[in-house]
């Protein structure tokens, strides 16, 4: 079983990437949950959104304290809360920001990977919704499935002028990872 | 066919597939998605239904029994103050024997408010003579529209029913489904027909004033039909397997309970949880298991007796409560040993998840640690002692 947590603000569509991740492993042949939780249950208010999956369905209800990877949509989350809390031995996070901001420190097991995901997704989708960079930055920082795979789940989910614009957001934020891998 | 879909989004595919004529209902969190959903359909043209919008639950609830009266199959929706709202009518609904059917997306009570998922709303309707459903999973959620219709409109039952998910947990999870097709509901579910109905060429009244030489023997042919309800419902589930494949038992489900020591008896999304820590003690040779009720109303007594008879320990785990005295799903439980010989030696209760509090795999754990020879009546979990001390300055 693996678990995912995403910080963000309601309204920044942190439901849609936990679908779209969800979605990832449901192509793969897996059993995901998605499932948000709401905090102030208004706009711009901190909330969370899980995605809990294996290879049997996932019986478990509670929210994720203890997650294998983290996805942070909102950076400016870290100023109030610890986004890493709970994050596993060999736990990866994903950050929503550009090099050089304040992350908490981690263990040298962990990994964190800043991504500049609402750059690319101005210039990509015109809009400064970095969700889908930061999927891209996860099937390769991850590995847990094949971009192709992410790509199939944003046609899926999108159509039109947001398909084209999210499918570039998703391949630069996965080549963004893939060259500081190689690095 | 294998989908990837959200709980709301599935249960308007499913009502969609039982072709109501009539859909009324009034958002409220967290049912929302389902009656937009149901919306949009019918404004896309493909679900040919009648959508009427209305400025409160309370007309929702009318409209439905309206159309129901006149014959239709009728479908609505709500949650939490939008059930209270739709009180009176509920019990309108199943005093009149019109099969409504009604999603209750389960959410805390006011005051204080709140939107989040515990089952009071639909505890506290549970005298209202619907029939009872709670799902564990979206799968279940979806397959307990079906049956759930078939037990309504059977001829021997004509009485509504309320399918209740939790909310947020199951209305706004996302998870596979197998969605059942066009052709097999069809097979499965036919198409509504009326004992009796609203029509202006055959002119009846319902629901007049009934005095005190009828009204008991009313309620009490609606009490009687809840004891043919029992009966029916495995026989409906055996004849749901038969068409979609999958199993219910549809009152109960035991899991890892037949040698058990110590059981947890629940209603709901929490029974995943449950079987999830069953299977983690189990790996470690502890005797546990689990006693999903799935149908509250009508209650399940011998049932549940005859599968708890044996057990040394019973707890039981409400998401409500009736304030002022013990939890409502655990009396229950004791009631089921009402002039019984054989019980547990302990029917412990306990109450979790008010609110929205999660429920982890540790306050299960909690539960059975707490499951001993001492009973305990409405042992609250997860409660935060120092927040009792807070005083208003």
């Amino acid at each position: 079983m693996k678990e995912i947590r995403i910080h963000a603000r309601a309204g920044q569509g942190a439901i849609t990437t936990a679908f779209l991740l969800g979605y990832a492993y449901f192509l793969k042949g897996m059993y995901p949950y998605a499932f948000p939780h709401f905090g102030a249950a208004r706009m711009g208010a901190p909330m969370n959104a899980f995605v809990r999956v294996d290879s049997r369905p996932v019986r478990l209800r509670s929210q994720i304290y203890k997650p294998d990877y983290v996805v942070v949509v909102d950076p400016t989350l870290m100023r109030g809360v610890n986004c890493f809390l709970g994050l596993a031995e060999a736990g990866i996070a994903i950050v929503n920001g550009k090099q050089g901001i304040e992350v908490p420190k981690v263990k040298a097991t962990q990994k964190v990977f800043l991504v500049p995901a609402n750059d690319i997704a101005l210039k990509t989708i015109g809009r400064p919704l970095g969700n889908t960079a930061l999927l891209g930055a996860f099937a390769c920082a991850t590995n847990e499935f094949d971009l192709d795979i992410l790509l199939e789940a944003i046609k899926k989910r999108f159509s039109g002028k947001a398909r084209e614009a999210n499918l570039q957001a998703v391949k630069q934020g996965f080549e963004f990872i893939k060259d500081k891998i190689k690095r | 066919m294998r989908e990837f879909l959200e709980g709301s989004q599935a249960v308007t595919r499913v009502v969609k597939l039982c072709k109501p004529g009539v859909i009324s209902a009034y958002p409220i969190t967290p049912q929302t998605h389902i009656v937009e959903g149901l919306a949009q359909m019918v404004a896309d043209g493909q679900l040919n239904s009648q959508f009427v919008n209305v400025e409160s639950e309370h007309s929702a609830a009318s409209v439905v029994l309206g159309a129901v009266a006149t014959g239709v199959r009728a479908y609505t929706a709500t949650s939490s103050q939008g059930l209270f709202y739709m009180g009176e009518v509920l019990f309108n609904i199943a005093g009149l024997r019109l099969p409504v059917m009604l999603t209750c997306a389960n959410r805390a009570i006011s005051a204080p408010i709140n939107i989040w998922n515990d089952q009071q709303d639909s505890v506290s309707m549970r005298d209202c003579g619907f029939i009872q459903f709670y799902a564990e999973d979206i799968q279940e959620v979806v397959d307990l529209h079906l049956i759930g219709y078939r037990v309504a409109e059977d001829k021997s039952v004509m009485l509504p029913v309320m399918v209740c998910m939790d909310g947020f947990i199951l209305t706004h999870g996302i998870e596979t489904i197998d969605m059942p097709q066009q052709e097999e509901v069809d097979k499965f579910l036919p198409p509504y027909s009326a004992l009796y109905k609203l029509d202006p060429e055959r002119p009846l009244t319902m629901g007049p004033l009934v005095d005190p030489e009828y009204y008991m023997e009313m309620r009490f042919a609606i009490q009687e039909t809840h004891k043919e309800v029992i009966k029916l419902i495995p026989q409906i589930t055996a004849q749901f397997f038969k068409v979609f494949g999958r199993q219910y038992h549809g009152l109960i489900e035991e899991y890892r309970t037949k040698d058990a020591q110590r059981v947890i008896v629940a209603m709901g999304s929490v029974c995943g949880t449950i079987k999830e820590v069953v299977d983690e003690l189990r790996a470690k040779g502890k005797k546990v298991g689990l006693l999903k009720i799935t149908t509250y109303r009508p209650f399940p007594h011998q049932e549940i007796y005859e599968r708890l008879k044996n057990i040394p320990r019973v707890a039981v785990l409400d998401k409500a409560l009736s304030l002022g005295s013990y939890a409502p799903l655990a009396v229950e439980v004791k009631a089921a040993f009402f002039g019984k010989k054989k019980q547990p030696q302990v029917i412990s209760s306990f109450v979790a998840g008010l609110g929205g509090r999660d429920i982890t795999k540790d306050s299960i754990k909690e539960i059975f640690r707490l499951l001993t020879a001492k009973e305990r009546a409405c042992e609250f979990i997860d409660l935060k002692p120092e927040l009792l001390k807070e005083t208003y300055e």
